[in-house]
């Protein structure tokens, strides 16, 4: 199981914005009235888009509030599911996929180079720039490991060279674009790199 | 070899256009109506004729899956769920159907939605594929401008709504009554089963719960028909299936091809085959991470299919193929996995919650070469205390992996202890902690 932890410093009130709340009106409608709880996701996802990419517990109440649940039901989903953030995070967020298939790939070099450029370690932000990096569990990109998702997007088919320039490119807030680093359509296999692996980090 | 003409998924590289100008020249659309208007139990009978089987792990017949749900409608509504939860190590199939072929898990929906009495669906997309779901997002609207969705879908008379619901990054929202739990707002804490979802699903309504590929494919099964579905790989294995051939290979990529197809072939002729050639392979995990990893010498003829994996006390799962070469420390590889699974247990079960921490802990001091021979047979141990033990598949899960392991590189793993215990003062409950900790002052 991972253990999250709420961040020590709290806003006092949090409150959906004007297009927000229009947001939430849209929500509501996909599940039957009887069971607004459904919407308790999409919500808290909302929350944490408007508040910096975290979810500090005032927003947990107002939406528990809103939706007419516990206050402890929204704590234990807000908890339990490991993209809701309980603390502050980088304005660009490193994801880097660490389980065996990009492990195979190399990407505990990643690991080591976010270390290196950003901070020592975990969920720190950065000295320079306004980053952190996590390492976290399959994100299904498999046949393009190794990968990281950097907020919402998929960096794909890294090496050390890529991975330092993009690192580099987020230090300096001017983000490279996502998608391949070795210039491949999508997930179609490769003809012209049956050269024994060496592209690989 | 699947032969082009039979290829399902021909946008899955996006070489064609992923939008529905596109996906129409591609037949997606063509006379559903007509298709829906033969009925449901001729929907139900082709499908089963195909023997098509769930695309999302389990293997379960598609067909019989429908014919569960209650015939009439009650006073509850009926739901139809897809999962797109795509978490399993290795697998990065749906995605790619996700964002180049949308139409075709569209028109599935709703017919699978008729079939099931279903007026509304919920596609449940992990968190992580928030680009994927827009894209999703963007193709249900361009089907709803052409009325092919919404009152009187597609001019059959039934209506039909899809709506996404995002995850949140929980593996375990994978299995079905998880996910059901995901949606109602909770926790993703699996349900015990019976009752089962087709009768007690989703708000307690009955709701059928299959994976993308599943429902994808089936317009062109009907299109087709069943018997040139089961006319393609082996009886009771049927059709085509996407494998995910990722890791130590020279172009890992996604690929269509008909069950049954030989590991070697896929690996060789698809995945420009193994990095430092096909000797250099070590082991090969041939349906994601929790199906046991299979050594070199059983991939050499090794079959992709439900039962032939099986017969080799593996499975096909989700057809994630993880290839391991001689460069790799594959203890460490399973150390990995082990620690994914610690990660993502969802804590209901105590079987399962405890005994993934133990597993990875065990394995994680066979890597740094601090466990004794006593310590594998306690990993066995706990691997078969978990098995068998907890609501869900989850448990299986954890401990196949290891127990492949075990199975199959046992002199491996004893060739990294030692007959020294790590604490040499005997305590008298071994079972209930887990002695390495009892050296760190925190743990």
């Amino acid at each position: 199981m991972s253990l999250k932890k709420v961040h020590e410093n709290q806003p006092k009130e949090f409150k959906f914005s004007d297009k927000n709340l229009k947001k939430v009106e849209e929500i509501l409608k996909k599940y039957p009235e009887k069971n607004k709880k459904s919407a308790v996701m999409p919500l808290l996802y909302l929350a944490q888009r408007q508040n910096n990419n975290w979810i500090p517990l005032a927003a947990m109440k107002y939406i528990a509030n809103y939706l007419a649940m516990p206050y402890i039901s929204v704590y234990e989903v807000a908890t339990f599911y490991t993209m809701y953030n309980l603390a502050p995070v980088g304005k660009h967020f490193i994801q880097v996929c660490t389980t065996t298939p990009c492990l195979l790939r190399g990407a505990d070099k990643i690991v080591k180079l976010c270390k290196e450029n950003i901070s020592p370690n975990e969920n720190e932000i950065s000295k320079k720039g306004n980053c952190s990096w996590m390492e976290v569990e399959c994100l299904g990109a498999c046949v393009s490991a190794p990968m990281v998702q950097i907020n919402d997007d998929y960096y794909e088919d890294l090496d050390e060279k890529s991975t330092k320039e993009i690192l580099t490119s987020l230090i300096n807030d001017k983000p490279l674009k996502p998608g391949s680093y070795r210039g491949r359509k999508n997930t179609s296999p490769e003809k012209n790199l049956i050269n024994n692996g060496e592209k690989y980090a | 070899m699947l032969k082009k003409e039979n290829r399902i998924f021909k946008n899955l590289y996006n070489e064609l256009g992923w939008d529905i100008e596109n996906s129409l020249k591609r037949d997606d659309w063509k006379d559903t109506k007509d298709l829906i208007n033969k009925g449901r139990e001729w929907i139900i009978n082709e499908v089963k004729t195909s023997e098509l089987r769930g695309r999302g792990g389990a293997g379960f017949s598609t067909g019989l899956k429908w014919s569960f749900a209650p015939k009439e409608v009650g006073s509850r509504p009926h739901y139809l769920v897809i999962n797109a939860d795509e978490s399993e190590p290795g697998t990065c199939k749906d995605r790619d159907i996700l964002r180049f072929e949308p139409q075709k898990l569209i028109e599935g929906c709703l017919i699978a939605g008729y079939t099931v009495n279903a007026h509304i669906c919920y596609i449940y997309i992990r968190g992580e594929y928030l680009n994927e779901g827009k894209r999703l997002q963007e193709a249900i609207d361009q089907a709803y401008a052409k009325n092919f969705l919404g009152k009187n879908a597609c001019g059959s008379g039934w209506d039909f709504d899809i709506h996404i619901h995002y995850g949140a990054g929980a593996y375990i929202c994978g299995e079905e009554t998880a996910l059901l739990e995901s949606i109602e707002g909770n926790k993703g804490q699996p349900r015990l089963k019976p009752p089962f979802p087709a009768l007690v699903g989703l708000y307690g309504c009955p709701t059928i719960v299959n994976n993308v590929e599943t429902v994808a494919v089936v317009p062109t099964i009907l299109r087709r028909g069943g018997k040139w579905f089961a006319s393609i790989g082996r009886p009771k294995n049927t059709g085509t299936k996407i494998f995910c051939i990722s890791g130590n290979v020279n172009a890992p990529c996604n690929v269509e091809e008909e069950m049954g197809i030989p590991l070697k072939d896929l690996i060789e002729k698809h995945a420009g085959g193994v990095i430092g050639g096909w000797d250099n392979l070590q082991a090969v995990i041939p349906g994601g991470s929790s199906m046991p990893l299979l050594p070199k010498k059983v991939c050499d003829t090794l079959t992709m299919d439900f039962d032939s994996l099986i017969e080799n006390k593996s499975g096909l799962g989700t057809a994630g193929v993880v290839v391991i070469n001689n460069d790799q420390d594959i203890v460490e590889c399973m150390a990995r996995i082990a620690r994914f699974y610690k990660h993502e247990s969802c804590g209901q079960c105590t079987p399962c919650r405890e005994g993934s921490g133990w597993m990875w802990r065990i394995l994680d001091r066979v890597v740094k070469r601090k466990a004794t021979f006593s310590d594998i047979d306690l990993l066995s141990d706990v691997t078969k205390q978990i098995e068998g033990h907890t609501i869900c598949a989850f448990g299986e899960g954890s401990a196949w992996p290891v127990q492949g392991l075990l199975r199959h590189f046992r002199q491996e793993v004893e060739s990294r202890c030692r007959e020294e215990p790590l604490i040499k003062k005997k305590l008298n409950n071994p079972y209930l902690v887990d002695q390495h900790l009892l050296e760190n002052k925190n743990a």
